[in-house]
């Protein structure tokens, strides 16, 4: 009597993980972030006095080399570039795009992907924008 | 009623802990060079005396054909190619090696399944990018390679960056023939 006892209530608890898990929806976490997209842009994009969007492709790519990444597409019409770095077994993927802003600007947004989270700390992203401003001999502006 | 206890406690754990993993945070920093950044640059890049960024872009597409690697992305207009391939990654040592420790473990009355875990093939990524140098009469050719190990039960085993000088060596020596071949309309 008591292990079917046990057995049920073991059942019983196996039954609650399941349904709790089959119940929700994974769809909308494909979109989810915690950060506001205000917020999340501020963090993620700068701005360079250059118009040359060629030459700055080539230099965020040559600054993703300099960080391990590996280059694994680059478009010059988007000005996008994505390439991913091996730290242990985790995989991080970023994509950097380059676009014009106004007369004299480019924006430069970069977005990075650690295993399955997004990244959305600041100083990460500063870290980025200190070794292309080297890379550049430019100043990265803050975009509001 | 003290196992339903136990397995009440069981339950609370295993929630904690699988709590915890899918909390665990992003670690900080991963965008920074590490020290020895300026040394891997150098390995990975070449100057060529040229002015000509197409002639150096058909070579390094030609040459990684002729090292078995099959064109993934290109965009020519910023001097890139990404190349990969598939390639044998058994190690006569390490097959050796997990055959004693499997045996042993027969012997000894355990399962071990090292042979499983032995590394069988590997996903080699190439990626290069032409451009010229900061004085704009040079050409700058940098390669980085990256590869994904696969064992014999067809799991991961390994995700890295290729470190090794003498296959960055191999691929200029390489190119540096491609290049030469491509000027004679070989």
């Amino acid at each position: 009597m008591s292990i079917l006892k046990r057995l049920s209530s073991v059942f019983i608890a196996i039954l609650l993980i399941v349904s709790i898990s089959g119940c929700a929806t994974t769809a909308s976490k494909a979109f989810e972030s915690s950060e506001s997209q205000v917020k999340l842009r501020s963090i993620q994009t700068r701005a360079f006095d250059t118009t040359d969007k060629k030459k700055m492709m080539q230099t965020v790519i040559s600054t993703m080399q300099d960080l391990d990444f590996v280059i694994d597409k680059a478009d010059l019409t988007l000005g996008s570039v994505t390439g991913t770095k091996f730290i242990g077994y985790a995989t991080i993927v970023m994509t950097v795009t380059v676009r014009p802003r106004g007369e004299k600007q480019l924006l430069v947004r970069a977005n990075a992907q650690y295993g399955i989270q997004s990244v959305e700390d600041p100083a990460t992203y500063q870290d980025f924008f200190t070794s292309l401003e080297k890379s550049l001999f430019l100043t990265a502006q803050q975009v509001d | 009623m003290r196992k339903k206890f136990l397995f009440l406690k069981l339950f609370v754990v295993i929630f904690v802990c699988l709590g915890v993993i899918g909390c665990s945070s992003i670690p900080k920093g991963f965008l920074k060079p590490d020290e020895n950044y300026l040394e891997a640059r150098q390995l990975q890049m070449r100057q060529y005396d040229t002015t000509n960024e197409v002639q150096i872009v058909t070579a390094v597409a030609g040459l990684l054909q002729d090292l078995g690697f099959t064109l993934d992305n290109s965009e020519t207009d910023v001097g890139f190619v990404a190349a990969s391939r598939k390639a044998d990654a058994t190690n006569a040592g390490q097959v050796a090696g997990a055959i004693l420790v499997d045996t042993l473990g027969i012997l000894f009355g355990g399962y071990q399944n090292a042979y499983g875990k032995v590394d069988s093939v590997q996903y080699v990524k190439a990626s290069v990018i032409v451009k010229p140098n900061l004085e704009g009469n040079k050409i700058v050719v940098r390669v980085t390679f990256q590869r994904i190990i696969w064992n014999i039960s067809g799991q991961i085993n390994r995700v890295e960056s290729v470190k090794d000088p003498k296959i960055y060596q191999k691929f200029f020596d390489d190119l540096s023939k491609a290049i030469f071949l491509e000027a004679q309309k070989i």
